[in-house]
């Protein structure tokens, strides 16, 4: 099925939900669109600044490919929510408070290292997750996660070897990517964090349970570490709040950027 | 003196017999013999080019955070990938050739080699995004097509699949412009502000007048060059101004006038002192985009100190466990 063919789906083949669970089950399609996006979006400051050009290539390619699937999960809980907002409506004219992405990926680019373990600790996790996710009871969102699913399978390939060769690689290389594992650690606990809606969407069959990936999640992360001879950052202090809307200080200037046109210009076309 | 079939008197017999196979349209292949000055004018033609496709990444990246649409966002993401991949083929095509990447973006870095000038332009509204697709890669198709039957086999099929590429790129471009122009009277403004910016530079890619062209009449021998700077300016001009009437946006050009007997628009005097300054001195800014280029290769170095250590370590591993 190709990405026309999922945009066009009608919400005709919606699950039935009540109104309570589907509320609940648009702010989790949210949270998945603007993780795309974000993360996407921060790939793409890149551009033409990257270490070699292969990795131009490689972090363009990521970035398209999280675009690619915010805009099939935005136009999804869209339709869903059925208010008439399409993608760029729910990318464009929602203020931070109602993102609903996670911390990490929100986090800025620093060097090339941090944008690496930020990439690799993000689609191990978008990995295990939507590979459950193609077993969703919302045939819209299965069919969105069994591409998104071959697309974190890369992403987490290439940013995984790129952790082994710089934790493997030079003393400063190493240095730079222990430093940004210990960086970003704070931030993974949210990933396996469930809201309180979660459970009824877990019931529903539409989503497994936050922590249920985290095993999996462990256990890659934990291979590639011992590879890369990096050490696991103690479990310190944890930032969470992405899914309720209590975002870093970057999400603001992030929205500036990415909204500015459609603010500049409302109602126009492009 | 060089005659038009670029045999010279008292050539040696194999630099006869080359030109005689470019002058039966054979292609020239990486291990055939070619003389030294072929070979310096490819690597200097293709590394020039791969720089374009380089620092072009940089205008066009101003724009991808700000893109209007998310459909936007990723058709500019795809064209910048693109972009870097065409720098990677053509890098690879002036390996054949035996320059190194590293020796090229050196000499990038250092001001040595030169790059498409247009790139020292600021991008500084969306439209320039549209205008950019629509004449600068128009323009640079119209060179390209030309260059798809250039004598020397791996710059020709590279430029075979680039040309699929950019066309591709300049319908984009079209779009943008078309959707600016029939949008708000903002939008409009913003799409002729674009072209008026755009235009003249855009012309000056083909390059000086023949008759003030340097390099010209051997390269054209060469079968490097097929076609003329003007003849190819003539053709984006004539393909260009009626696309500009159908947007109803005016080409900034007070004696534009279509030549009834010629077929041909004839435009005014190109302002090539403008062109002298931006090739030499760098245009508006030229300055920042070398320093940009610099900075990532230099921020960069640690990393790919990394990827070789690693590589190192672990072809050490294999031959340790190989002995084992």
């Amino acid at each position: 099925m190709n990405e026309t063919e999922l945009m066009d789906q009608p919400a005709a083949n919606a699950p039935a939900l009540d109104a309570g669970t589907q509320a609940i089950f648009v702010d989790y399609l949210l949270h998945l669109g603007d993780n795309g996006l974000i993360l996407g979006q921060r790939l793409g400051e890149w551009c033409g600044h990257g270490p070699v050009l292969e990795e131009d290539i490689a972090m363009t390619n990521i970035a398209l490919d999280l675009i690619g699937q915010a805009r099939m999960l935005l136009t999804r809980a869209g339709e869903i929510e059925g208010a008439g907002r399409d993608e760029d409506a729910l990318a464009y004219t929602r203020d931070a408070l109602a993102f609903r992405n996670l911390l990490l990926v929100e986090q800025p680019n620093g060097d090339f290292a941090l944008t690496m373990v930020r990439q690799f600790l993000f689609s191990a996790w978008s990995y295990e997750l939507y590979r459950r996710l193609t077993a969703s009871t919302d045939p819209g969102l299965a069919a969105i996660a069994a591409k998104a699913v071959k697309e974190a399978a890369y992403h987490r390939r290439h940013s995984g070897e790129w952790l082994i060769r710089l934790g493997d690689g030079t003393a400063e290389s190493k240095r730079r990517a222990q430093d940004a594992l210990d960086d970003l650690w704070i931030f993974t606990d949210e990933m396996f964090e469930a809201q309180p809606g979660d459970a009824a969407l877990a019931a529903a069959g539409l989503i497994p349970e936050p922590s249920s990936l985290r095993p999996d999640w462990e256990a890659m992360v934990e291979r590639v570490l011992a590879e890369a001879t990096l050490t696991r950052p103690d479990p310190g202090f944890r930032r969470e709040g992405g899914r309720t809307g209590r975002h870093s200080e970057y999400l603001g200037h992030i929205l500036s950027e990415l909204q500015f046109l459609q603010r500049a210009y409302p109602g126009a076309q492009w | 003196m060089t005659n038009v079939t670029g045999l010279q008197a008292g050539e040696s017999a194999e630099e006869q017999a080359f030109q005689a196979k470019i002058d039966r349209e054979e292609r020239i292949e990486p291990k055939d013999w070619m003389p030294e000055g072929y070979r310096k004018t490819l690597v200097r033609q293709i590394s020039q080019h791969a720089h374009s496709e380089i620092v072009g990444m940089l205008p066009e990246g101003n724009w991808v955070t700000r893109a209007p649409s998310l459909k936007r966002k990723a058709v500019l993401l795809a064209k910048i990938q693109d972009e870097a991949g065409h720098g990677l083929y053509l890098y690879s095509a002036a390996e054949t050739l035996d320059a190194s990447r590293d020796e090229m973006t050196e000499a990038l870095h250092d001001g040595r080699a030169k790059y498409s000038s247009i790139f020292n332009y600021p991008t500084l509204s969306w439209a320039d995004i549209g205008a950019i697709g629509w004449l600068v890669d128009g323009a640079a198709i119209v060179n390209q097509v030309a260059l798809c039957r250039c004598s020397y086999g791996p710059y020709a099929r590279a430029m075979e699949r680039i040309c699929k590429e950019e066309s591709f790129h300049q319908r984009q471009g079209y779009e943008i412009m078309m959707v600016l122009a029939q949008g708000t009277p903002e939008q409009k403004e913003m799409a002729q502000d674009a072209l008026n910016r755009w235009w003249g530079p855009a012309l000056m890619m083909f390059g000086p007048h023949d008759s003030n062209s340097v390099h010209s009449s051997r390269n054209m021998a060469w079968k490097i060059k097929r076609r003329s700077n003007d003849d190819l300016r003539q053709q984006f001009i004539d393909m260009t101004v009626p696309q500009a009437e159908y947007l109803d946006l005016s080409i900034p050009d007070p004696d534009l006038t279509w030549n009834e007997e010629t077929g041909h628009y004839e435009v005014g005097p190109i302002d090539w002192d403008e062109f002298e300054r931006v090739v030499k001195g760098g245009g508006p800014v030229g300055r920042e985009r070398i320093r940009d280029r610099r900075r990532a290769w230099e921020e960069g170095a640690w990393v790919r100190e990394a990827a070789l250590a690693h590589a190192e370590k672990r072809r050490q591993r294999k031959m340790q466990a190989a002995a084992e």
